[in-house]
């Protein structure tokens, strides 16, 4: 079977941190009131005035390396077949918070039923061939979603062509979430 | 839209066969179940265009199980490009706001004092009739003003005309835009319209004058800032703080706030001495090259250097660039720009810059918009009103374009200033004006010289607790309205469709105006039964019908124009001497400069800070605080404060502070100070809309602090009315000492 590495490519200089991406998230995927699955970062540097602010909206990376997956004592965190995609199921997991304490980028939380709750890059939709909904929801269109297995695929094509970074790739994760700079 | 609600189901169903991969699991686990759409599902979609804020960007409302969901912009529509902003895809929180209003209520006096009670529509409507039939009985229907914003106000609007009065307001004027559409009214003869006819997809260099892009999310020119990011555009961005769009220019002048006229004027100084205008566009097109060069001789970068803290070759340099990429350059005339008093000369320096850059009417600068306009229903004529807002201040602001919402609050409150034209009841729709005007103590003071005070909102916001009746709306998610005509690059009309029922006692407008008409004998203006039958006419009118537009949302009509002037072509401007004004005979004849002359506005004193105020990508003015899916992404609003500064005062990031102003007044509520190096020390910022004082708004009530109820020292533009925010100072009330630190 054809393995997917799904990721998205972030364009720091068009992203505004606007938080649209979020409120997209949290109404597409009805996250409870106090929740997100993602958010903003800012980050500036230097001092007056000679400045850089750079926003980033940041998720789970569904690591290729995914330490939340092999800290799961239950099997509840898993990856889906074909894909990079890390999920979680609700029936097996039992909140004992060792994937939020082995992810490096805290994207994972315990709901108010007992279970871990996370970022699925919205694959009730790219199923069905529609971008994840942080995605499609961007005004600036800052995102892009794709396979990075796909060497004609956007997010190949702009990791060909802009110079990008991702987040503490020092922990060995292999994220897959970029940030074009 | 049927091909679509298959396909999520499909999708939910094609979930079930996710597995694991083998060497990562002990047995089978599946998260589909955690997926929003399962199996079964029914999910509905209906058109509507956006209320939360004047973008007007249109877009789906989905339902599932008859449950609200989520709403997503709509693909056909140039006004969003099928994304909606924060605010828009945050829309479904007004309608699930537990804090709503749900019925409506009745000033009574008790043995308690005032206090309100639930009241039936029939009890609201022969209330509000018998004070408006008495008002105009006693001082005619003139006294009757309305203020609004929204595009639920259509039908209120007929009725305030029907009663009599043109005395129709809306603080988007006088506080907001006005100044700077009569200063391109004054050069161009037109104004730039909302959503403004800025081509910001095809400039190669664009200059934000204290505009901030991105944090403002005006939808279209945040998308199409992205786009020029994207093609490589200059970007120039004059801001005492470092904004979102500060962070994506190349050039960022931190200019010393309250000077950007000397800046202007330096720049265009630069151009003309430099030989850099577009020579044939100018000799085409504009009048007064003279009369502009010789008011703007002394008007150097060096002698702009020492008033706006801008180094001369920064100036220089910055004006080249715009020069290098005429005619695609656009110097941003902004939206929010009533800052100092002179603000419409200010906006006229932008707007002359602009012609002597050839950007009007040329790609990359502004473009020529289309736009529809439906006829309205025969009906009987308006009675003609003896007097109008402009008779309040007959000597005053000979260059007001539209009625100014402040004088005709100055007025109400202080009715000496026309004692023959007595203003004695407010309609206030959707338009909170206790956040909305300077000097929330005069509205106060206005309102307590009225007979009458409605208000039509949403939400409690504070402007119904001053009510004697409040009617309770449902949202723009609950209703029609009426069609959306707004001009842009093409001719496009958009529908505003219910996908919910009105929720606890909530009505339309329209529906509300249907049952007062009568009352006030009025009915004749509303020769409809319902807003289906009334839009399924007017869409006629174009070839349309409500059941099309129920299918599509948005729709394309033919017949738009040119979007720019065609090599040579002539052009004829309305303006008195029918081109472009670079000097305004018509100022010089009202006693005003001709050509936009700088003179220094107030410093702050010594200890005290300029303050400045502007939007939040989350939230729209004063009135979405409250919704919950917009509250959870900023529930509060802080104070940038310099590092310097912060330092001055030993103030830590975090740290709650009053502010007071030089009169003296204290913010009712304190605000988190956030200490960064984007600002200038002389400099405080908050985003405007926060610090409610209602507490039925409990999720907004005392979150962060409201910058209007601290603005002072209100100039007032003498060209149009508007007034100035920014001439205001303050400096910090410490907590935990409650003294003041020096």
């Amino acid at each position: 079977m054809k393995t997917r590495r799904y990721a998205i490519v972030i364009d720091t200089l068009r992203c505004i941190g606007c938080a649209d991406c979020v409120v997209a998230c949290k109404t597409e995927n009805e996250v409870p009131e106090g929740y997100c699955r993602d958010w903003i970062t800012e980050a500036t540097t230097g001092t007056f005035p000679e400045l850089h602010t750079e926003y980033r909206s940041e998720r789970c990376n569904h690591c290729s390396n995914p330490p939340c997956v092999h800290a799961c004592p239950t099997g509840a965190s898993f990856v889906a077949d074909g894909s990079n995609v890390t999920l979680v199921d609700p029936e097996l997991c039992t909140g004992c918070k060792s994937c939020i304490a082995a992810c490096p980028y805290d994207a994972r939380f315990v709901l108010p039923e007992g279970y871990v709750s996370k970022c699925t890059f919205c694959m009730h939709r790219v199923e069905v061939g529609l971008d994840p909904a942080c995605v499609s929801a961007c005004p600036t269109r800052c995102m892009a979603f794709g396979d990075c297995n796909d060497p004609d695929s956007e997010v190949s094509r702009l990791l060909r062509t802009r110079t990008w970074k991702v987040i503490a790739p020092e922990a060995g994760t292999e994220p897959n979430v970029y940030y074009l700079t | 839209m049927n091909n679509r609600r298959s396909f999520l189901k499909i999708g939910a169903l094609g979930l079930g066969g996710l597995a694991v991969a083998p060497t990562l699991m002990r047995r089978r686990a599946d998260a589909s179940a955690t997926f929003p759409v399962q199996p079964g599902d029914s999910v509905t979609m209906t058109p509507t265009y956006c209320e939360i804020c004047f973008w007007q960007c249109a877009g789906w409302t989905f339902t599932k199980n008859g449950r609200p969901w989520k709403i997503v912009g709509n693909p056909d529509d140039r006004h969003s490009n099928g994304r909606f902003c924060t605010r828009g895809t945050g829309g479904m929180g007004a309608y699930t706001d537990p804090d709503r209003l749900r019925t409506p209520l009745l000033r009574v006096e008790g043995p308690d004092g005032q206090h309100f009670r639930e009241a039936t529509w029939e009890e609201a409507f022969d209330y509000i009739a018998e004070k408006l039939n008495h008002v105009r009985s006693t001082y005619g229907g003139e006294s009757l003003a309305m203020f609004s914003h929204g595009n639920g106000a259509t039908h209120f609007k007929t009725l305030t005309k029907a009663f009599g009065s043109a005395n129709i307001t809306a603080p988007s004027y006088a506080q907001c835009r006005g100044p700077r559409d009569d200063a391109f009214l004054l050069t161009f003869g037109e104004t730039v319209g909302s959503p403004e006819r800025t081509d910001i997809e095809n400039s190669r260099c664009l200059v934000l004058i204290g505009s901030h892009i991105g944090e403002n999310l005006h939808n279209g020119q945040v998308q199409e800032m992205a786009t020029a990011i994207e093609r490589g555009a200059e970007i120039i961005v004059v801001d005492p703080r470092f904004s979102v769009a500060a962070s994506k220019a190349k050039h960022w002048l931190p200019i010393k706030p309250s000077t950007d006229l000397a800046l202007l004027l330096a720049w265009i100084h630069v151009i003309v001495e430099e030989g850099l205008y577009d020579r044939e566009y100018v000799d085409r097109y504009t009048t007064g090259f003279d009369q502009l060069k010789a008011a703007v001789a002394s008007n150097t970068p060096e002698w702009a250097y020492p008033i706006t803290t801008l180094h001369p070759d920064v100036i220089r340099e910055t004006a080249r660039t715009m020069a290098r990429n005429a005619p695609a350059t656009l110097v941003h005339p902004g939206r929010h720009v009533t800052w100092y008093g002179d603000d419409t000369q200010r906006s006229r320096a932008v707007a002359i810059l602009n012609a002597l850059l050839g950007s009007w009417g040329r790609k990359g600068g502004f473009y020529f918009p289309s736009e529809v306009a439906f006829e309205d229903e025969p009906h009987p004529p308006y009675p003609k009103p003896r007097w109008t807002w402009a008779d309040l201040a007959p000597d005053a602001y000979p260059f007001a374009s539209s009625s100014i919402a402040s004088l005709i609050r100055d007025a109400t409150a202080d009715p000496s200033m026309a004692p023959d034209k007595p203003i004695k009841a407010w309609l206030v729709y959707g338009s909170n004006l206790i956040y909305a005007l300077p000097e929330p103590e005069k509205t106060i003071q206005a309102i307590q010289n009225l007979d009458l005070l409605v208000a039509v909102d949403i939400q409690p916001a504070e402007i119904c607790g001053w009510a004697d009746v409040v009617l309770p709306e449902c949202t723009y998610l609950e209703r029609y309205d009426d069609i959306r005509t707004s001009p842009g690059r093409v001719r496009q009309i958009a529908l505003r469709a219910p996908a919910f029922e009105p929720s606890f006692d909530t009505k339309p407008a329209a529906w509300m105006v249907k049952q007062l008409a009568p009352r006030l004998g009025l009915e004749a203006w509303f020769p409809w039964n319902d807003m289906e039958e009334w839009l399924d006419r007017r869409l006629a009118q174009v070839g349309s019908s409500l059941e099309e537009m129920r299918r599509i949302g948005v729709k394309t009509l033919d017949g738009e124009g040119p979007l720019y002037l065609a090599e040579g072509e002539a052009m004829e401007f309305n303006t008195p001497s029918g081109r472009i004004e670079l000097a305004s005979e018509q100022l010089a004849a009202a006693g005003f400069d001709a050509v936009p002359r700088y003179t220094p506005h107030d410093e702050p004193p010594p200890g005290y800070y300029r303050l400045l105020s502007g939007r939040s990508p989350a939230h729209t003015f004063a009135r979405t605080i409250n919704n919950p899916l917009l509250n959870e992404i900023q529930s509060e609003n802080d104070l940038w404060v310099n590092t310097v500064t912060a330092e001055d005062w030993g103030l830590k990031n975090g740290q709650e502070v009053r502010l007071r102003n030089s009169a003296g007044r204290i913010s009712t509520f304190p605000i988190r100070v956030r200490v960064t190096e984007r600002i200038r020390p002389d400099s405080l910022y908050m985003v405007h809309g926060f610090g409610h004082t209602e507490k039925l708004l409990t999720k907004a009530f005392g979150r962060g602090a409201d910058d209007n109820e601290l603005i002072e020292n209100v100039k007032i533009d003498p060209l149009m009315g508007a007034t100035a925010r920014r001439n205001t100072f303050v400096t910090f009330e410490i907590e935990e000492t409650g003294v003041e630190a020096v």
